[in-house]
């Protein structure tokens, strides 16, 4: 018999990558979306714990990170998102969402799923209320959209 | 409102005849049966087995009466009506994976297969070989073609695809027609030449980032052909006008993704998918606005009756709340999702009546007047 039967080297190759019809997105503009700009937020969450917590949200979500491929930054725009959903007080949650237009209850239902992804201590309850609001104010299709998005956030 | 039972099985795809009295349907197997109303009955008068393979969709021509039927066998096939049996006519279409979707051009000399080969089929007869002649049109499609909707003037073609754009392609064949006119949608039309895209990289979308998210399974081409309108599957629905090309109006909706679009007048378009109800959409061309116009099927409000503490904790046990209503099921006419629309009365400028069938094996016809006047809505 060949000797090559014992390896199993070529198990570790991806052969979808080579294949000549794969699937490509299109390459839109490049990184021109930084994310949030986490300085300005920490200020904001720092100097007024309770009053301007709706501009800090309103910066937050301001300039996703969607067209980058870059995971850092998509990491760092999540972490202040994140940051500013969970210090939100409950009674809050709920005019907050009602400020947002069609797409940015879209985008805020994708960054409460990505936040769904790595739960901590208290995030989750948190999450699952601002999950709760946003549902009521964008349906099922928003959920849809987070699942059928190309560009994540 | 009348809802049919067909079957137990989806029904995979359906077509009526000229004037209505029969339609030709798959049970979600490999053969086409054919209905004939008797009053309100159906009976089966045809069964037409050829394919080897589910059949993935049918197109009944009205005016030369023949059927033309593609399945997951990678086969098309014409049947003509030769005294009382249906007879197939194989069309070799040259692709190496399944056909999805068949529609007859307004002429009914060529027809148009969309396959998950990445291509479309535009198939015409040639007389001298007396055989059906297939052209494919491949660039710049990257996935599966799921719907295809001819134009009026018989050469345009809009196809929507998996690799998420609605595309509207020419296919003019010049053995069997003349050169078009210009429209809205370009002057020069040669065979496979994409005259419109949607999506990011093509024409700028509406609705942020809505544009180019999902698999487009829905296309409909206005009674005119100056508007084109699509369902994607990220839960949107978006309607382009020839011309503007930098004016596609998107409306992301709050429901399941919309499987199927159908214009029933210039302005209004109704689609339904797997929310199992169709609804009503409304497009304002000074505007540029897609606006929700409201669900074709209000339930009858059943009478609300107390609800027992022991069936208010059997709620909180099943389903996380104590709601009022212990409905078991959908409340709509269909109980699974809705695969196709098709228009039945008054064409798509002057829809009356229109039918929708699904994965519960149901058919249920429509009528458009009784409900814009009950939702108060736009003038038709």
């Amino acid at each position: 018999m060949a000797k090559n039967t014992l390896s199993s080297r070529f198990r570790k190759l991806d052969i979808d990558e080579f294949d000549e019809n794969k699937f490509v997105d299109d390459h839109d503009e490049p990184v021109d979306n930084q994310g949030p700009d986490g300085a300005e937020i920490d200020n904001l969450i720092r100097q007024y714990p309770l009053r301007d917590m709706m501009t800090a949200f309103h910066i937050a979500l301001r300039n996703p990170p969607v067209n980058t491929k870059n995971p850092a930054i998509k990491e760092r725009a999540l972490a202040i998102v994140l940051r500013v959903l969970t210090s939100f007080k409950s009674s809050d949650i709920e005019p907050a969402v009602k400020s947002l237009d069609r797409s940015g209850v879209d985008l805020l239902m994708k960054y409460i799923y990505r936040g769904f992804e790595k739960p901590s201590d208290n995030s989750s309850a948190i999450l699952l209320q601002w999950h709760e609001k946003a549902f009521a104010v964008g349906g099922l299709g928003s959920i849809v959209r987070v699942l059928t998005a190309r560009k994540t956030v | 409102m009348a809802y049919h039972s067909f079957l137990l099985e989806p029904i995979s795809c359906h077509s009526w005849n000229k004037d209505r009295t029969q339609i030709a349907l798959c049970p979600n197997n490999h053969d086409v049966h054919i209905y004939k109303k008797d009053g309100t009955k159906w009976t089966k008068i045809h069964e037409l087995k050829e394919h080897n393979g589910q059949v993935t969709g049918i197109d009944w021509a009205p005016e030369s009466n023949r059927i033309v039927t593609c399945g997951t066998d990678r086969n098309a096939y014409v049947w003509s009506l030769k005294g009382e049996v249906w007879k197939p006519t194989l069309v070799i279409l040259r692709i190496n994976r399944a056909a999805r979707c068949v529609s007859w051009s307004p002429k009914e000399n060529k027809f148009a297969v969309g396959s998950g080969s990445r291509l479309i089929s535009i198939c015409y007869f040639e007389q001298e070989n007396d055989w059906w002649v297939c052209k494919h049109i491949k660039k710049p499609i990257r996935s599966t073609v799921l719907s295809l909707d001819w134009h009026p003037n018989n050469v345009l073609l809009a196809a929507g695809s998996c690799d998420f754009k609605c595309r509207v392609f020419s296919a003019y064949i010049k053995e069997v027609e003349e050169k078009p006119g210009p429209t809205v949608w370009g002057s020069k039309m040669p065979f496979g030449e994409v005259l419109f895209e949607s999506g990011p990289s093509g024409v700028s979308g509406g609705a942020g980032e809505g544009a180019g998210g999902g698999w487009v399974h829905g296309v409909c081409f206005s009674h005119s052909g100056n508007r084109l309108a699509w369902t994607s599957h990220d839960s949107t629905v978006a309607i382009a006008e020839g011309g503007k090309t930098s004016t596609i109006s998107s409306l992301s909706s709050e429901t399941l993704p919309l499987l199927c679009v159908s214009f029933i007048t210039e302005n209004s378009l109704v689609a339904a998918g797997h929310d199992c109800y169709p609804v009503l959409f409304v497009y304002d061309g000074t505007k540029g606005s897609v606006t929700f116009g409201g669900k074709l099927d209000v339930p009858k409000q059943t009478s609300q009756r107390g609800i027992s503490a022991r069936e208010r904790f059997q709620n909180l046990d099943r389903r996380a709340t104590s709601s009022e209503t212990t409905e078991q099921g959908l409340e709509s006419l269909h109980k699974n999702s809705i695969s196709q629309i098709s228009v039945l009365e008054g064409g798509k400028s002057k829809c009356s009546t229109f039918c929708t069938t699904g994965m519960d094996g149901g058919m249920v016809t429509w009528d458009v007047k009784v409900h814009t006047h009950t939702l108060h809505t736009h003038t038709v």
